[in-house]
């Protein structure tokens, strides 16, 4: 089977003065419907190995590969489009656009993918009963609170059935009433759904969800 | 393999562009606000020159270009120099002369409303002798009463110009009673007012008395001042050119010869380059407006850095970015295109309407200054838009 998402001797360099390794050949792979969560300190590559993974960056050297196709050497179009159609991702800042509605907000993730409105609304629509939130539909997201504003967002990254959901600290700025209920949704989604679902988390209890961890220390897979 | 290419359909576009728009409105007016005023500044230069040049027109139109006033300079007290007895009726014969107006400025007589009012009060008025030719000549038209005839020509009456009347307070000819004036020493009854005559201002300054009247009763020698030839339009030039040798053969160039429409015809020039200038002025006002949709999207970009982050990890290509960034910077100008036409528009009808003209408004103006700010908005919009689309997904995404 091929894994939904694979690293091979990724290492990603930021020019400085003083130029910075962030990672330094990270090797993973991340099968269809697994849940795996990376974790490790501050600093120690986390974040940056989602953008690559994502396609939000591209990799020094090594491969990058979603559903096989390798990332890192796609052109801009191409690679946006791999993100259009094949993954999903949910910031630790929600980054909802507030001037829409959730249904709205949900939608937009079939926005570049070309899907006229009203099928976009319509998915959105069950991807906001997927989270819990069909009595929510219209509201704006200053009128919700954290989490739900959260649950949006997965919604939005689940809405277009991606390959792979990365999820960067999505638990990061709630407190731990709604922590617990966006740990146990994306558990529920992983096992429904199902889906494949990469989380990159301080948080043990998210951590401890996972079917797997990954953890990452100065750029590197730590072996347990 | 599935079709995994990005997409963005258009109607999705117009609703980005149009949301980011709504989402800051103060801004949104503030910056259509700097095109309107430029739209409007064009389209209401346009709409008023038009106006104006059409009012010109219809009153040169109106008043003919054949009219040849033929003076012979003037005498040691500044007033009209008479011209030969002859004159009028050597003029007559030139070809291409359709009629001949003769009239004489009498200087010794004055027009005063009654014998009280002091002699040096003259009020700038002229007593000057015309019989019924003139009207016709200038093509004027009576405000009241009637103008001079054969039968009047030799009676105690006079017509009033129209400042002239004003200038004696003379206002209505209503029967039974008739107005007098007292002219020379003599009173005269007003048995008419002309209404302005823009081609013969010296006219509406003036009391009109008959011929044989002002040679019995004001000293007229026979001699007229002031002729006013109307030519047939074609003719206009060559006959100006024959009325020296025809009016005084013995110094041709002691008779001057003008073309009172001449005037008008200048001011229809100044108008024209006036429009270039003013067009010029607001040609700037658009540029800088479109230097402001510039500035504002350039914050825009610093500013939504996140959405476009986001945009992009939602699949946008850099061209989707750029697009939507070009669409948002025309739309916001089309605003205030649109906004500036309106205003344009309403300034030319309420010039057009306190001053009496019909309003004009070239056909181009309207959709030229819609046209013209969306290509201002789109330049304006193009350098941001290429920074926005420039942004690396991951860095945008860093920076919040």
């Amino acid at each position: 089977m091929t894994p939904a998402l694979e690293l091979d001797q990724v290492r990603k360099v930021y020019p400085g003065p003083p130029a910075v390794e962030s990672l330094r050949g990270v090797c993973l792979h991340v099968m269809p419907g697994e849940m795996v969560a990376i974790v490790g300190p501050s600093g120690s590559g986390k974040s940056t190995l989602l953008h690559l993974a994502a396609g939000l960056d591209r990799p020094t050297s090594g491969t990058v590969r979603i559903g096989g196709q390798d990332v890192g050497r796609l052109p801009d179009r191409a690679a946006s489009g791999l993100r259009a159609h094949r993954v999903g991702v949910v910031f630790q800042q929600f980054f909802l656009l507030e001037d829409q509605s959730a249904v709205d907000n949900v939608a937009a993730g079939l926005l570049y993918r070309g899907v006229p409105a009203a099928r976009r609304r319509a998915a959105a629509t069950e991807a906001l009963a997927w989270v819990g939130l069909d009595h929510r539909l219209d509201h704006k997201p200053r009128q919700l609170s954290g989490g739900e504003r959260q649950r949006v967002a997965i919604a939005r990254a689940l809405t277009g059935r991606p390959a792979v959901i990365f999820a960067d600290e999505p638990t990061g700025n709630l407190d731990q009433s709604s922590s617990a209920e966006i740990v146990a949704l994306l558990r529920d989604l992983n096992r429904t759904v199902p889906a494949t679902i990469v989380v990159i988390t301080h948080d043990r209890d998210v951590a401890a969800a996972a079917q797997r961890r990954i953890e990452l220390r100065d750029g590197r897979v730590r072996t347990p | 393999m599935n079709d995994t290419r990005s997409r963005l359909r258009a109607a999705d576009l117009a609703r980005a562009a149009v949301g980011g728009l709504r989402f800051r409105r103060t801004r949104t007016l503030l910056c259509a606000l700097g095109i309107a005023i430029g739209i409007a500044a064009l389209v209401s230069v346009l709409g008023i020159t038009t106006s104006s040049q059409s009012a010109l027109l219809a009153e040169i139109d109106q008043l003919g270009t054949g009219l040849l006033t033929v003076t012979n300079g003037q005498s040691f007290s500044g007033g009209e120099a008479e011209l030969p007895g002859y004159a009028t009726a050597m003029i007559r014969r030139i070809h291409g002369v359709e009629q001949v107006a003769p009239t004489a400025i009498l200087g010794q007589a004055l027009a005063y409303r009654t014998g009280k009012v002091p002699p040096a009060d003259t009020g700038g008025l002229a007593v000057r002798a015309a019989d019924s030719s003139l009207l016709a000549s200038l093509r004027g038209t009576i405000r009241q009463g009637t103008f001079l005839n054969a039968a009047t020509d030799r009676l105690p009456v006079t017509v009033l110009g129209y400042r002239a009347a004003q200038a004696l307070g003379v206002s209505d000819l209503a029967p039974p009673v008739p107005p007098r004036v007292l002219i020379g020493g003599q009173w005269f009854a007003v048995a008419g007012i002309l209404n302005q005559m823009p081609l013969a201002p010296e006219i509406d300054r003036s009391a009109l008395v008959g011929f044989p009247v002002a040679a019995r009763l004001l000293g007229y020698d026979g001699h007229p001042s002031r002729i006013y030839v109307q030519t047939a339009v074609a003719a206009t030039t060559a006959v100006a050119s024959l009325i020296g040798p025809s009016a005084a053969p013995e110094d041709p160039s002691t008779v001057a010869v003008s073309q009172p429409s001449a005037v008008l015809t200048a001011r229809l020039a100044v108008v024209s380059s006036s429009t270039q200038l003013f067009l010029g002025l607001g040609a700037v006002v658009l540029l800088v407006g479109g230097i402001g949709i510039a500035n504002v999207m350039i914050v825009a970009v610093l500013e939504r850095r996140s959405e476009i982050g986001l945009r992009r990890a939602l699949g946008a290509t850099r061209r989707h970015i750029a697009v939507q960034f070009v669409a948002e910077a025309a739309v916001l100008s089309a605003l205030g295109g649109v906004a500036g036409v309106l205003a344009g528009l309403a300034v030319t009808a309420g010039l057009a309407r306190a001053r009496h003209w019909d309003m004009l408004v070239p056909g181009y103006a309207p959709w030229g200054g819609v046209g013209c700010a969306v290509l201002i908005g789109c330049a304006a919009g193009f350098y941001p838009a290429i920074r926005a689309s420039r942004l690396a997904p991951a860095d945008a995404l860093r920076t919040t």
